[in-house]
């Protein structure tokens, strides 16, 4: 044995014999009672003051949700919403007010609220092709585009159930009689417009077929400012979700009341599915959500109870 | 395994033996019959007829260059998840699939073909090894009439090839003649039997003229005998030559893989080439043992199937609801349009083609990358085991070597441990040490076992005195002997000094029977100019050396006569003596004797004889008896350390008394017929009387180097030792002294056998002490009586009958100790067999010798000692080691910690894979069960492959929960291993259960946070990519944090991997962000531009990652502060340094940390003190 020592002592210098005798140094942290108590009182004096910092963003956010759906389907019509709105005779325009509870600071930014719309279909998910959209007129590369691919043998851009699918509601807000201008720019991502959707590649044979589905595209203006259509695009990840239809650049104040004209087109009636109008302010943190807060100052607490629990039985009944 | 009998088959110097050539009579009528059907033209290999014989080369390989391909992807898919994931990636190929097909494809096309390339790498080894033995060159008879160099593998049926000294032979042989006139040549066999000593072969007389190169240009013969077989000592054939027909017997056929030795040339023609040689008859594959961990392991991988097939069906039922009541109205779907996959007229058929895409998609539960990684694990961990230092033996520069590396974690779980005695605890080397003659002993050095024993008592007793002076001055002679076979030391013989003894006539007829009565051949070492010699049995070896040592140095042998030098004459100058051979009677188990009859140069006969002293004392003569009461007592003493016996005796033969005998004795050795074999017995009986005892010699069977203080560790680690051995009884207690499995105090429970013929009352009788032993050790009260159960071969016979073997395996696991002895290998494998089977425990098996092959392959770990002896048993083990003592740091360190690391790899596998591929299943439910991935493909082909894979493999392969010293000083922390701890369901299902909180925690916070509003200040709300971006980030995050708490270890590859995998998901997501949108879809920019500059995302992370290592951490707390296991606490003195600091509370928790045991040192010291106390109380 003590050969077989000398031997390693000899070879313990160098790192590769390290490496294969399994000796490499090494840290080996232990638990010990003090360290667990450290970490969990740790992780409750780092969670519990985040918690409590992104609440209050959350609570600083002013948020309006209208549901519209039903109250802009007219009496008479209320017995078969469907075939109301798929009657393109009846006319659409619709309003409703609001007074606005707090004071909004601009930008006040608007969205669209769909509910049971299940955006994250796989088949729907499915029926796009970004090589189109991107790069326009191709025979090729949209059968991913099924079932709206093509009609009279001609290919559709944008194709898919998607683009066929575009919201096409619109809202116009009127304050004081005066109409408040919405900022419908910039809406969609940055490197959606400039790398995603063709600047040379226009709306073509788009709603043509006997299905129509949802809005239509003016074909001259580029899918890369097409902002509704790429906001549309993007795919939600529940059934129930908002898009950003613009932003109010102006603050709106307590008790303001707003009137908005919109246009009631889509449907969402056939599967029940709730349309809202949201108007709300961002935080530093987005929108309002006060689950993070809450999650943080749950888990802060819970770690500090850990750790006086434990504090509690490590002085009952110490060990050795 | 039968080849136990290869001694009474084959046996060397048949010329003056009398058991051999006998002719094999009982074959010849079967010759041409089936099986027998073989024709060999000899000389002739171009005759048609030999044709369609198989060629010499042979092949280990497993694939060759066009079956690789198919047949290694037929093993791959064979197992289950394999298959699977096969189906999978067909399956991706069709519009059902959730993913892309090349995510499905990559991982499985990476798994499957690093396991082959691993297969390919192993196979080209073995291809390269058999070129290598295919092209060795052989002097091969051609037509022009000369020898010319053929490479073995043009080798044909019938070629007369002629082999030189120390070359291998090519094929199977028919031996025609030697350089020797009679036709005898010696081999060697180890590569066949393990066995080192020598064995005679001999030509028919037939073919003795056959001696030079020119003589084979006219022969001719026919050889006719049986098919290609695997006995080893069997050959049935007949030879026609010259008009004649010689039956041939296995002493004519010299077998490939063995060795000519002692012979300059051989010429002989080739019988079985290749594949049918019997050699390679014989290769088995030593069967595919998996380790337990790993069987239990597929339990679990069903477990999951199960599971996926449920989330499946819920699915599958889910979607099909869906399509049937929500589709219609989906108008945005234009379910008008859907193919039948997605129509609302055919839901069932939806539901069931929905089957195979949620299939698909929840295959992230089962991990794919699991087997290939614990393959790369086990490789590397076995290659830690490769290269460890401290299992590397010095004296003979062999590495402990793991040959398969699929059993590394079961090391760490044995519970009984099968040793082989010779070459495994002993190093199957015989020290001449002391020798009684005439009445005098003579020898002063202390046999080991003495040396040993001394080191106990010293150790036992405080006072150190004497005894420890003993055992240092004893330290120092062993650095004296460097002659192997001898370790004699007495003054009075050494250097001629016997000549002034006063019984000088005895003492040089004594080491006349040493240096004449034996069959072994001398080797003349050039070097050193010293003779060694090629004996069959190293006592044997151990006489001559010490003969040489005296002055009687044996250094020729020629077909009848054996030459003797005496270097210590009365006249000063060496003689040598040449002794004619006139018979020699051959050592058997059963006669325990061995004579040899000779005429020396003044023609007298003598007859000189050894054997076991009981045999010899029967058959003194009455004036022979001079010396035996002294002889007697001499041998009681030795034997009590531990030293095996033999007794020397001589007679005097007048020239008429030898004739008449002789006589006799031929007509009987010519003699045919069943009863040859009594007649020659009782001839010889008749001669091996009235013997002259000259003196008895005392031999150590040298235990191997730490064999007794790594049997102490392992009793300690509580591992059982059973010692199978073929030696007899005495010898086995002998040993079983000297490792501490015995010790004084301890109850022996011996069974042997009643001696009786019928079978039936010796069973009773066997069966009756059985239970016997078992009521002795129910009626102990006393807490400490340990019990041992000793028992030989022929009785285990009875016992490992099935009506009996349970009941004995109940008694001998309840002995501490368990000593078989004279046990065959077979009936070694058949104990392993019921130990193994009747305990459910893990054993391990470990040998050096042939005879121990069935053992190693029977048990679970089978552990060839890499030594002297042949390299059978190495060959068929899963691990060698060169020495029995790095058995100990096998087992208790590198078995202790792979045992661990797999358990917790594996553990860890499933967590990863439940925690990720559930998140997938809920997100199902809100995509109207569609079959919609919440991430992008490229993160799910990344998951199993990049981004969790290198912390949990530097896990299995860098893991250590205490230091290798530690585990060597605890012993006991080796329990947890066969205890299991680490695998078990509790286990599992803690781990599966913790994947399953951190699924739904994970899922839940992403969902609720990411929800309908803005995730940033600039008003954005999330959609599908950030959701997923998100949530996987967190899974990234938790599932690398949750291996860190599980991590006791980190060296700098620790914190690299960790590190890395979480910094690789960065880096892939800026990368897969700045490729053109065309690849990376929504992902485009995702990180640059919509994650990282919202805090929430950052939040989000933080948050889920602490919530799910939360409640194991606070687990991990509580276990270690209120449920210590072992290493927690030695960690934690270890950390405190409490062992530097308060040497007793180490010592305190070192002692505690002791299995309790009852065999090894430790457990004799404390039966020491306990016996020392209850005298003290006595005598208060």
């Amino acid at each position: 044995m003590t050969d077989t020592d000398r031997g390693t002592q000899r070879d313990r210098h160098s790192a590769f014999s390290l490496f294969t005798q399994q000796s490499l140094p090494a840290c080996k942290p232990v638990l010990t009672p003090e360290w667990v108590i450290m970490t969990f009182l740790f992780i409750g004096f780092i969670f519990i003051p985040v918690g409590l910092v992104t609440l209050r963003a959350s609570h600083s956010v002013v948020e309006i949700v209208e549901r519209y759906d039903i109250g802009c389907v007219p009496e008479p019509f209320r017995i078969d919403k469907v075939s109301y709105i798929q009657d393109d005779s009846i006319p659409k325009n619709c309003s409703l007010s609001f007074k606005v509870p707090k004071y909004m600071k601009a930008p006040i930014y608007i969205y669209y609220q769909l509910d049971n719309y299940y955006q994250n279909h796989r088949r729907y998910v499915k029926s796009r092709s970004d090589k189109q959209l991107l790069h326009g007129q191709n025979e090729h590369g949209i059968s991913s585009c099924q079932p709206v691919e093509v009609n009279n043998d001609r290919p559709i851009i944008p194709c898919g159930l998607i683009a066929w699918s575009l919201f096409n509601d619109t809202f116009t807000f009127i304050r004081n009689r005066a109409e408040l201008k919405v900022n419908r720019k910039n809406i969609a991502w940055k490197s959606d417009r400039g790398h995603k959707f063709g600047k040379n590649v226009y709306p073509f044979n788009f709603q043509n077929g006997t299905l129509i589905g949802g809005g239509k595209l003016n074909p001259t203006i580029p899918l890369s400012d097409q902002e509704d259509l790429i906001v549309w695009m993007r795919t939600s990840a529940l059934p129930s979700f908002r898009k950003l239809y613009g932003r109010i650049e102006k603050d709106l104040d307590v008790d303001d009341v707003v009137v908005v004209h919109l246009m009631n087109n889509y449907n969402t009636y056939s599967f029940g599915g709730k349309k809202k109008l949201v108007l709300s302010t961002t935080s530093w943190l987005g929108g309002k959500n006060d689950f993070l807060g809450l999650a943080y100052v749950f888990i802060g607490s819970s770690s500090v109870t850990i750790a006086v629990v434990f504090t509690l039985l490590h002085l009952l009944s110490p060990r050795h | 395994m039968a080849r136990g009998r290869i001694r009474a088959k084959l046996r060397k110097s048949h010329l003056y033996s009398f058991c051999l050539f006998r002719s094999s009579g009982s074959g010849g009528q079967s010759i041409g019959g089936p099986g027998f059907s073989r024709t060999v033209y000899c000389n002739e290999p171009q005759v048609l007829n030999q044709k369609p014989y198989r060629s010499n080369i042979i092949s280990t390989t497993k694939y060759n260059f066009f079956s690789f391909l198919p047949k290694a992807l037929y093993e791959q898919f064979h197992r289950v998840a394999n298959l699977y994931f096969l189906g999978c990636a067909i399956a991706s190929l069709t519009p059902l699939s959730p993913f892309s097909p090349v995510s499905m494809i990559a991982p499985l096309a990476f798994v499957v073909g690093l396991s082959m390339a691993k297969e390919g790498l192993e196979d080209w080894r073995r291809f390269m090894q058999d070129r290598e033995v295919n092209s060795r060159k052989v002097h091969v008879h051609n037509e022009e009439g000369g020898f010319g160099k053929k490479t073995w593998e043009d080798v044909r049926v019938g070629d007369v090839v002629k082999v030189e000294k120390d070359q291998f032979f090519p094929a199977d042989l028919l031996l025609l003649s030697s350089n020797y006139e009679d036709g005898i040549c010696y081999v060697e066999t180890m590569n066949l039997d393990g066995e080192t000593n020598l064995k005679a072969k001999k030509a028919l007389e037939a073919t003795l003229g056959l001696d030079e190169d020119d003589n084979f240009n006219n022969f001719k013969g026919i050889i006719k005998c049986e098919d290609p077989n695997p006995s080893l000592y069997t050959f049935v054939g007949n030879l026609e030559y010259e008009g004649k027909v010689y039956a041939i017997d296995p002493t004519q056929i010299l077998l490939r893989d063995s060795k000519l030795r002692n012979t300059e040339f051989v010429y002989g023609v080739v019988i079985f080439t290749g594949h049918d040689s019997k050699v390679m008859q014989n290769s088995t594959r030593s069967p595919s043992k998996r380790s337990r961990v790993e069987k239990k392991m597929d339990y679990i991988i069903y477990v999951l199937f199960s599971v996926l097939l449920v989330i499946s069906l819920i699915s599958s039922f889910g979607f099909a609801v869906e399509i049937k009541y929500s589709m219609p109205v989906w108008w945005f779907m234009r379910p008008q349009d859907a193919d039948e996959y997605y129509s609302p007229k055919k839901p069932v058929i939806s539901g069931l083609s929905h089957m195979v895409t949620a299939l698909m998609l929840y295959g992230y539960l089962i991990p794919i990358s699991l087997y290939v990684s614990i393959e790369v694990v086990k490789v590397l961990q076995a290659t830690f085991i490769n290269q460890d230092i401290q299992m590397y033996d010095e004296d003979t520069g062999i590495p402990a070597q793991a040959r398969t590396s699929n059993l590394n974690e079961e090391l760490g779980q044995v519970d009984t441990i099968l040793s082989d005695k010779t070459g495994t605890l002993t190093c199957n080397q015989m020290d001449f040490l002391k020798c009684s003659i005439a009445g005098i002993p003579y020898g002063v050095s202390p046999s080991e076992v003495e040396l040993a024993a001394a080191q106990q008592m010293a150790n036992d007793q405080e006072d150190q005195g004497e005894l420890k002076t003993l055992v240092a001055s004893k330290k120092e002679k062993a650095h004296k002997s460097p002659i192997k076979g001898f370790n004699f030391e007495d003054n009075r013989l050494m250097n001629g000094n016997w000549l002034k003894e006063p019984t000088a006539a005895r003492i040089m007829l004594f080491c006349q029977i040493l240096a004449v009565c034996h069959t072994a051949i001398p080797e003349l070492n050039e070097e050193t100019g010293n003779y060694t010699y090629e004996a069959e049995s190293p006592d044997e070896g151990s006489f001559l050396v010490a003969a040489r040592e005296l002055g009687f140095e044996f250094f020729q042998r020629t077909q009848s006569s054996v030459f003797v030098r005496e270097k210590y004459t009365a006249s000063g100058k060496p003689i040598e003596r040449e002794y004619k051979i006139l018979n020699v009677l051959e050592f058997t188990s059963k006669r325990k004797r061995m004579t040899v009859i000779v005429r020396d140069e003044e023609g007298q006969i003598l007859l000189l004889c050894k054997g076991a002293d009981s045999i010899i004392f029967d058959r003194l003569s009455k004036d022979g008896k001079l010396y035996l009461e002294d002889t007697t007592r001499h041998l009681n003493d030795y034997g009590e350390a531990g030293l095996r016996t033999l007794a020397l005796a001589y007679r005097k033969l007048e020239e008429s008394e030898y004739t008449a005998w002789n006589n006799e004795f031929q007509k009987a050795k010519t003699s045919i017929g069943a009863d040859r074999d009594a007649m020659l017995e009782n001839a010889a009986d008749m001669m091996e009387r009235d013997l002259f005892l000259v003196g008895a010699t005392a031999v150590e069977d040298k235990l191997q180097k730490g064999v007794p203080q790594c049997i102490d560790k392992l009793a300690q680690a509580g591992l059982k030792l059973w010692v199978l051995t073929g030696d007899k009884m005495e010898t086995a207690i002998n040993i079983g002294f000297a490792c501490s499995l015995l010790r004084q105090g301890m109850k022996q429970i011996c069974i042997t056998e009643s001696g009786s013929e019928d079978k039936q009352e010796v069973k009773e009788d066997i069966l009756k002490q059985i239970t016997n032993g078992l009521e002795m050790i129910k009626q102990e009260n006393d807490p400490h009586a340990a019990f041992a159960l000793i028992i030989d071969g022929k009785t285990l016979a009875y016992a490992l009958e099935d009506d009996m073997k349970l009941k004995f395996l109940g008694l001998a696991v309840e002995c501490a100790s368990v000593i078989c002895c004279r046990v065959s290998p077979k009936q070694k494998a058949l104990v392993t067999r019921l130990v193994k089977q009747g305990t459910g425990k893990t054993t391990l098996a470990i040998g050096d010798g042939a005879n121990d092959v069935g053992m190693i392959q029977e048990a679970d770990i089978g552990v060839g000692i890499s030594g002297v002896e042949g390299m059978q048993a190495v060959m068929a083990s899963d691990f060698s080691v060169s020495q029995f003592r790095f058995l100990e740091r096998l087992l208790v360190v590198h078995g202790h910690w792979c045992y661990k690391r797999i358990a917790q790899m594996i553990c860890y596998f499933f967590y990863k894979n439940i925690a990720f591929g559930l998140t997938l299943f809920y997100f199902e439910a809100f995509t109207g069960f569609s079959g919609q991935s919440v991430y992008d493909d490229w993160y799910m082909l990344l998951f199993n492959v990049v981004l969790t894979s290198l912390p949990v493999m530097s896990l299995g392969v860098f893991e250590q929960d205490v230091s290798s010293e530690v585990c060597l000083e605890f012993p006991a922390v080796y329990q947890q291993g066969p205890r299991n701890l680490f695998f078990d369901w509790y286990r599992i299902l803690g781990w599966m259960g913790n994947g399953l909180l951190c699924s739904l925690i994970i899922f839940f916070i992403n969902i609720i946070i990411l929800y309908d509003q803005a995730f940033r200040a600039e008003g954005q709300t999330a959609d599908l990519a950030v959701l997923g971006t998100t949530m996987f980030t967190c899974i990234v995050w938790s599932l690398n944090c949750q291996i860190a708490l599980t991590m006791s270890h980190f060296t700098w590859i620790q914190h690299v991997t960790i590190g890395g995998s979480i910094a690789a998901w960065y880096i892939f997501l800026l990368i897969y962000g700045a490729l053109s949108p065309r690849i990376s879809g929504d992902a485009y920019q995702i990180l640059v531009e919509a994650l990282a500059p919202a805090p929430i995302y950052w939040q989000t992370t933080l948050l889920a990652t602490i919530a799910c290592t939360l409640p194991y951490m606070a687990h991990i707390a509580y276990q270690r502060c209120f449920e210590p296991e072992d290493h927690h606490i030695i960690q934690e003195i270890k950390y405190y340094r409490k062992d530097v600091e308060d040497q007793h509370m180490w010592t305190r928790e070192r002692s505690k940390a002791r299995q309790k045991t009852k065999i090894g040192f430790t457990a004799r010291v404390d039966a020491k003190i306990r016996q020392v106390r209850a005298k003290l109380n006595k005598k208060q």
